[in-house]
């Protein structure tokens, strides 16, 4: 008998009509530096947000750095602790008596670092690295490296070749690949992928994504894919969401949101990427200026300080997201007909 | 050289290559430094002096002789000489060897045990009690370190143990700040929070993760303290607040010789020559030590 059925993989509860992660009014605001007297100033990174994931999907998720992208992922790993906000997983709310606890929340989703080379311990190699986890749970040390080196295999790399090397004899996209296995290593059912290709150089970058195409396959898992990369996330989403500020500002199919984008916001985005074709580049910046500080947001609706549509029902109040059909999600008072701003009408 | 698609089935090797591990590694680098290589053989020398002492005195280190008082380098029978009381000098600098060394290394020692857990613990829990623990570390840090040592054991009273303790006191501020920046450095990359997220424990990351990548330069650190160790022990005994006379320590000898500076210099000089031999050894082998250890992994 080995202890390998410790790793046997969790099995589905509320079949595929159920989410397999939803996500509500999450926050976090990070206390800030200064301020003797007065409210202690906060950063507003993570401010409300909502979201969840099909079973088997891959959510894509975009926006400009500081937006509070990596602070969702690592709040959902709960490797920050949320100031509010529920996270309900397979049914299972996380983090209650009744719910799941922290440490089957683990087992159930792992999470892949942008940082392919401080993700790994310099230490340890690459067969402790990825037996660590297995260890962890229970798993003894010989089961353990075996399970390491089916990892390998899995993730395209000779297990006799790598599972006694360094992580500095391992060039950046095997590096990136061991830390795939690695987060596989508890057949988890959600992988969040933090920036996980965006390090790596465009033609390794492509063959790891086909990687993390297959193994999406093979394994039956859902991705939450973070990229700033557009293209990218084109490429491998079936749902994305767009962040500004801490908040959602727009979530849908990834064919409605780049098909037809709704929010001001996701439409600057889109139009700052490079056309392939030159004569239709365009050289004014679509958006001027920096997002504004987390610590102080702006009232009322968070672009509306870049945002060309932007009047006085925008400073005065948070537009609410509107279901435009099919799932796709916008938060803007151009797409809301109740909402009193002058050119809704238009886009309703 | 990336593999390309993912293909799980590659011909089995027979044997996993494994590579050299990161101390192997160091190992190889120190041994073609020849400054670090040749202090790490005088400190040897010196440690092994000190502690095969009885069998390599040619006399009693306490037995005086009125008639042979400081008797020059060279005597026949005391090839290092006499002190003020006739005591043969290679005898009493090999036991003050021992006694030197014993109190530059425990101090240390007993420092980098608690300075370097407060620290870690600090560094790797951080929050108030990083607060708590640095707060006080900076408290003891305010005080320069002589006049710290000198106080402590001067309020504890005269002797080796409190002498000790009056150096471990000043030598845990300086570990706990290095093992703190160090653990904080660590625990803010990304494969510890890969091991939180695996759903390990505090205890088993700090001893698999941690504790292997912060260890090295904490010892560096300790490394280079012996030597001020020495030194502060020695003035403590030349002030009278270490070892008592008829002790043999370098730093006491010192003291009781400095009045034969004029008659006998050569003699009166040789347990501060061994001082600083000893510390500039120590010195030098632990910026080697240091510069292997900077591998770039």
């Amino acid at each position: 008998m080995t202890s390998l059925h410790r790793l046997d993989p969790v099995p589905d509860i509320g079949g595929p009509q159920q989410p397999l992660l939803s996500v509500g009014n999450l926050t976090k605001h990070f206390p800030v530096r200064g301020g003797l007297t007065g409210p202690k100033p906060v950063a507003r990174a993570v401010d409300g947000v909502s979201f969840s994931v099909a079973k088997g999907e891959t959510l894509g998720v975009v926006g400009e750095s500081g937006c509070g992208k990596s602070t969702t992922a690592r709040l959902l790993m709960r490797l920050i602790e949320p100031d509010g906000g529920d996270i309900v997983f397979d049914g299972e709310t996380v983090g209650t008596r009744s719910g799941l606890s922290l440490r089957e929340l683990r087992r159930r989703m792992q999470m892949v670092f942008q940082d392919s080379y401080a993700s790994l311990n310099p230490r340890l190699t690459i067969a402790d690295s990825l037996a660590f986890a297995p260890m962890v749970h229970g798993v003894s040390r010989r089961d353990a490296t075996a399970v390491a080196g089916d990892l390998l295999g899995r993730v395209g790399l000779d297990p006799g070749t790598f599972m006694g090397r360094y992580p500095h004899e391992l060039s950046g996209g095997q590096r990136q690949r061991v830390n795939i296995a690695r987060a596989l290593a508890l057949r988890p059912r959600l992988v969040i992928l933090d920036e996980a290709v965006s390090a790596l150089d465009k033609s390794v970058e492509a063959q790891v994504l086909n990687l993390l195409v297959e193994l999406k396959r093979q394994l039956d898992l859902t991705y939450i894919f973070i990229s700033h990369d557009l293209n990218v996330v084109h490429y491998i989403s079936d749902r994305v969401l767009v962040m500004y500020l801490g908040k959602v500002a727009e979530v849908g199919p990834v064919e409605a949101i780049y098909g037809r984008p709704a929010h001001p916001y996701t439409r600057a985005l889109f139009s700052a990427r490079l056309s392939m074709d030159p004569d239709e580049r365009t050289a004014a910046a679509p958006l001027q200026g920096d997002p504004p500080n987390p610590i102080n947001p702006p009232s009322g609706c968070r672009f509306r300080t870049r945002c060309p549509h932007a009047t006085g029902v925008c400073a005065e109040r948070e537009p609410v997201p509107m279901d435009l059909g099919g799932g796709h999600i916008v938060a803007c008072h151009l797409h809301d007909s109740a909402s009193g701003h002058p050119e809704a009408h238009a886009y309703a | 050289m990336e593999a390309t698609a993912a293909k799980p089935s590659f011909p089995a090797k027979p044997k996993a290559a494994r590579s050299p591990g990161y101390w192997t590694m160091v190992g190889r680098r120190l041994r073609r430094d020849p400054v670090t290589m040749a202090c790490l053989a005088l400190l040897l020398a010196i440690v092994l002096s000190a502690v095969f002492a009885d069998l390599l005195a040619p006399a009693d280190p306490y037995k005086t002789s009125m008639i042979r008082r400081l008797k020059p380098i060279g005597t026949p029978n005391h090839p290092l000489g006499t002190d003020e009381l006739g005591r043969d000098m290679l005898s009493r600098l090999l036991y003050g060897g021992r006694m030197s060394l014993v109190m530059g290394i425990t101090p240390v020692l007993n420092a980098l045990a608690i300075g370097g857990l407060l620290g870690i613990v600090a560094g790797f829990f951080g929050g108030r009690l990083n607060m708590a623990i640095m707060r006080t570390m900076d408290v003891l840090y305010a005080f320069p370190s002589v006049l710290l040592a000198v106080a402590i054991s001067g309020a504890l009273g005269s002797g080796l143990t409190n002498a000790i303790v009056a150096l471990t006191i000043v030598f845990i501020p300086p570990l706990a700040r290095i093992a703190e920046t160090v653990t904080t450095q660590v625990r803010g990359l990304d494969f510890v929070d890969a091991a939180r997220a695996s759903g390990a424990g505090s205890l088993t990351i700090i001893r698999v993760h941690l504790l292997p990548n912060v260890l090295g330069p904490i010892f560096v650190y300790a490394s280079s303290l012996i030597s001020v160790s020495i030194i502060l022990a020695s003035g403590l005994s030349f002030l009278g607040l270490g070892v008592e006379p008829p002790q043999a320590e370098w730093g006491l000898m010192l003291n009781t010789l400095r009045q034969a500076i004029y008659v006998q210099p050569w003699v009166a000089v040789l347990p501060g020559a061994l001082i600083f031999l000893t510390s500039i050894c120590c010195n030098l082998a632990s910026d080697g030590l240091r510069t292997a250890m900077e591998v770039k992994l």
